[in-house]
């Protein structure tokens, strides 16, 4: 056995590239940019909510003040290789953000989801609207701007619709904002009516919605309470999403504006088919209680909604998961990845299941081009 | 199977590691309790960097209420989705069988001994005072 001599490599160089990411070209749907403080938002702020954000802080409707109800699994939910050597949190550093991800995945363009501050789930409604606004500059300010792969999603005041109608109607000529954000848990099901001018006016902007998982709209994340653990709080973002569609789907939201398009965000799809098989079985029995749906519940799911893969489903049997994406539809699945959060998923190597050409393309570019009207699509 | 001198032994901090390039693959070095460890800098799960893993004990639970930890810093949680890694073997904790990372065999060898052989690179003196780590790959 021969001795030789390493030459030391202090620094990790690049990681090296698997075969297929040079030629793939990806859209992402979810990227998380980071305020590495509130007080970055202050261009973006009157006086008076500038004083009202040192005064009193961000408080959601959640009956835990001072933290998160759940510990999240990472320090800043992140990834341990997404703190940044500039020293701000993940996600707040632009350049780090170029080379650790849009660079080195080949993003064609990346959907901004601001979680920092919630403005979906703040106490105060006015402060919601203001932040919701000052979040809405801040993206096209100091991401979109310099970095036009990044493109801004309209945050709203949820719970004050007349003031969330305000805002999409400010944003919507910018054309920097691909879509109006929504967030499945707040004071009432998506779908009641409370909730409609919100709908009417996005109908009318032409924009898709984005509805991302989490929110504290003042009820447990389950039906049955408040889970002890991260682990039980984490899988319940599906069932919010599973609320959420049957919300929209029966409250007649559809019916009412046919043009909506929804995309769901971070809340898997494999929940999907068993959902809407339970929806058209319930109205197959009581199909008079709610005599507004002129559809069977399955057809307004296969016309208005489309999933992001992140967390990508892993079923033991890798097979299962084409008979999944078969039923949803090749063309309704969205590559995102979740940057830079902890449950990142990685476009070279999250899916599993063998995928065709034609299907590697679809779902990491081709179906986001066309729901977002992107690339020319 | 050569062995490649990859670092001095004080060069990594207990609980440290260091990032070396061997044959085009990115490999990993640990240094844990005194002992050093070699694995593939790659999560055969989504491909993560194993060098940003926190090093955790091994935590079991006989029954609900009771924990057990062992093997302090000898798991290495990937700095992605948390899959635990035998820092040993490269096994994974939940499917060690079929679910493990590659690791390489690692020797500690007094500097006197590397020497006297001819192989010493100008880029990494070798002094007779130090020891040195050799991964085999």
């Amino acid at each position: 056995m021969s001795v030789t001599l390493e030459r030391p490599t202090p620094k990790a160089k690049p990681r090296r590239k698997r075969a297929a990411a040079a030629t793939l070209t990806v859209i992402d749907c979810d990227i998380h940019p980071g305020l590495h403080s509130t007080k970055e938002l202050f261009p973006f702020l009157t006086k008076r909510w500038q004083q009202h954000l040192i005064n009193y802080a961000v408080h959601f409707r959640t009956p835990y003040t001072s933290t998160t109800p759940y510990p999240r699994s990472a320090p800043l939910l992140a990834r341990r290789d997404a703190w940044p050597p500039s020293g701000r949190v993940p996600g707040a550093d632009l350049d780090f953000m170029r080379v650790q991800h849009l660079d080195e995945l080949n993003v064609e363009y990346g959907v901004l989801q601001v979680l920092d501050s919630l403005v979906f789930s703040l106490q105060n409604l006015d402060f919601s609207a203001a932040m919701a606004g000052a979040l809405n500059d801040w993206q096209a300010e100091v991401w979109s701007r310099p970095e036009p792969r990044l493109k801004a999603s309209v945050l709203v005041p949820q719970e004050d619709a007349p003031a969330a109608v305000k805002e999409i109607e400010r944003r919507a000529p910018d054309k920097r904002f691909v879509q109006v954000n929504l967030s499945p848990r707040v004071a009432e099901p998506i779908g009641r009516k409370r909730y409609w001018p919100i709908y009417a006016a996005v109908q009318a902007a032409g924009l898709p919605i984005g509805i991302h998982v989490g929110g504290y709209g003042g009820h447990a994340p389950t039906a049955s309470g408040y889970p002890s653990y991260y682990n039980e709080e984490h899988h319940s973002n599906a069932h919010s999403m599973a609320s959420s569609m049957t919300s929209l789907v029966i409250e007649g939201v559809l019916e009412r504006f046919p043009k909506l398009r929804f995309l769901f965000i971070e809340g898997g799809f494999g929940w999907v088919p068993s959902a809407a098989w339970r929806m058209d079985k319930h109205i197959a029995r009581f199909r008079d209680e709610v005599p507004h749906l002129r559809r069977m519940p399955s057809e307004y799911v296969k016309q208005h909604f489309w999933f992001t893969t992140q967390p990508i489903e892993e079923p033991e049997r890798t097979g299962d998961m084409r008979t999944l994406i078969d039923w949803i539809g090749w063309d309704r699945l969205l590559f995102s990845s979740d940057y830079p959060h902890w449950d990142f998923d990685d476009p070279r190597t999250a899916f599993k299941l063998p995928l065709s050409e034609a299907e590697r393309r679809a779902v990491l570019h081709d179906n986001a081009a066309r729901f977002y009207g992107l690339g020319g699509a | 199977m050569t062995r490649h001198v990859v670092a001095s032994t004080s060069e990594i901090p207990p609980g440290g590691n260091k990032v070396v390039q061997i044959g085009g693959r990115e490999i990993v070095v640990w240094h844990i309790s005194g002992e050093y460890f070699a694995l593939l800098n790659r999560c055969p799960h989504e491909g993560a960097p194993l060098a940003k893993a926190v090093c955790v004990a091994v935590l079991h639970a006989p029954e609900p209420g009771r924990f057990v930890r062992t093997r302090v810093g000898e798991m290495l949680r990937c700095p992605w989705h948390g899959w635990e890694f035998d820092v040993r073997t490269g096994q994974s904790y939940f499917d060690p069988v079929h679910c493990k990372v590659r690791s390489y065999p690692v020797k500690v060898a007094p500097g006197g001994e590397l020497a006297q052989g001819p192989y010493v690179a100008e880029t990494f003196p070798v002094t007779v005072e130090e020891s040195y780590v050799l991964v085999e790959a």
